[in-house]
């Protein structure tokens, strides 16, 4: 491309926009569950080698961001929340993504299991495999559970932070999976709620278009309640302890309390508000996690001491 | 006035290049430093069992 063309098309990416192409604020919380995995995994490993292997992870979830961006450039275009996004701008092409994406994803892959184990390496392999084929191609436009089995995506990174210092699982690293497995549909359900038309007007089978928003209420309300035994378990597993469970107990209350609150709401008064409770459930739900996470850590920090644990 | 006036399009083309060399940096290092400490784990008695046979 000569000079004088690359001025007139006025649209060249910037470095920036690359990293917007890794969803980097979903990543922040594949950062930090994966750390914390890897963290309260029994066993030890360098703190450079587990700063390698979070940093991989990181790069795996980044690359599914961008294959995610490049499959769904189509869905990205037609919703308000998306249309900023570097591939609906027109500031990178549909293939520069797909590059970028496969490359980072065989990169990571490799390096995570390089630096950690086969077990980790493959494991992060095939959670960008179920999250680009299984979610984006397949579930995301088919189904209105879609949601429900693609949260398992992004449940997977504590566990892939426990493979890479164990080699392996365990009930303790499926626990925090179902704890993020479970916690995914009443998080993107209220989102649903009050982004409203967006995903009926991309063509997404959400809940909320296919089953009316009465319905979706209805299912925040169910998932919520059976979310909280995974969390409870957790907080008595061998990587619970008190803290955890107390702070288990008080977060599923409130979560089940904001789901009540949910459920018993109308359209029309929802509306008067703006949402309130439904954004203010979301909100929560964002704190629900990373308590429950932080929690572990604690539990963790306090070990060297004598505290914490069981 | 510059006589040659910049076009955006060059910072823009100049932060791109800037970051992607940082990152490769970055890339040597951490490879750099994943070595050493492999290396020095070796060191430390774990060597490999064809190496520890000899």
């Amino acid at each position: 491309m000569s000079d004088l063309s690359a001025i007139d098309h006025g649209q060249e990416a910037g470095f920036g926009d690359y990293v917007q192409l890794l969803k980097p604020r979903v990543m922040s919380l594949v950062v930090f569950t994966a750390m914390v995995g890897l963290i309260v995994a029994p066993g030890h490993v360098h703190p450079f080698v587990a700063f390698t292997a979070i940093l991989f992870i990181a790069l795996g979830g980044g690359a599914s961001g961008a294959l995610n961006m490049w499959y769904d450039a189509d869905i990205d275009r037609v919703m308000r929340r998306t249309q900023g996004r570097p591939i609906p701008a027109g500031r990178v092409t549909e293939g520069e993504a797909l590059g970028l994406g496969l490359a980072l994803s065989v990169l990571s892959c490799l390096m995570l299991g390089l630096a950690t184990n086969w077990f980790a390496g493959a494991f992060l392999g095939f959670t960008i495999f179920f999250y680009v084929v299984i979610y984006t191609m397949w579930l995301k436009r088919s189904t209105p559970q879609n949601i429900v089995i693609g949260g398992a995506a992004g449940a997977f990174p504590p566990m892939i932070g426990w493979a890479a210092v164990t080699g392996g699982a365990s009930v303790e690293s499926l626990l925090m999976f179902l704890l993020i497995f479970m916690w995914t549909p009443p998080h993107f359900w209220s989102l649903a709620l009050f982004m409203k038309d967006d995903y009926s007007r991309a063509g997404v089978p959400m809940l909320t278009v296919t089953h009316g928003r009465r319905a979706a209420r209805r299912h925040i309300l169910a998932y919520t309640l059976l979310l909280a035994p995974f969390p409870l378990a957790l907080a008595l597993s061998s990587i619970g302890g008190p803290v955890t469970l107390a702070a288990s107990v008080v977060l599923n209350l409130i979560f089940i309390l904001g789901a009540v609150r949910i459920v018993r709401r109308d359209e029309a008064s929802a509306e008067a508000d703006g949402y309130k409770a439904e954004k203010a459930f979301f909100r929560f739900s964002l704190a629900y996690l990373f308590l429950h996470f932080s929690a572990l850590l604690v539990e963790a920090g306090l070990a060297p001491f004598g505290l914490g644990g069981w | 006035m510059a006589l040659r006036q910049e076009h955006e399009i060059y910072n823009r083309r100049l932060g791109r290049n800037l970051g992607l060399g940082l990152v490769l940096l970055a890339f040597v290092a951490l490879i750099f430093g994943l070595t050493v400490v492999k290396i020095s784990h070796l060191e430390e008695g774990k060597l490999p069992s064809a190496e520890a046979s000899q």
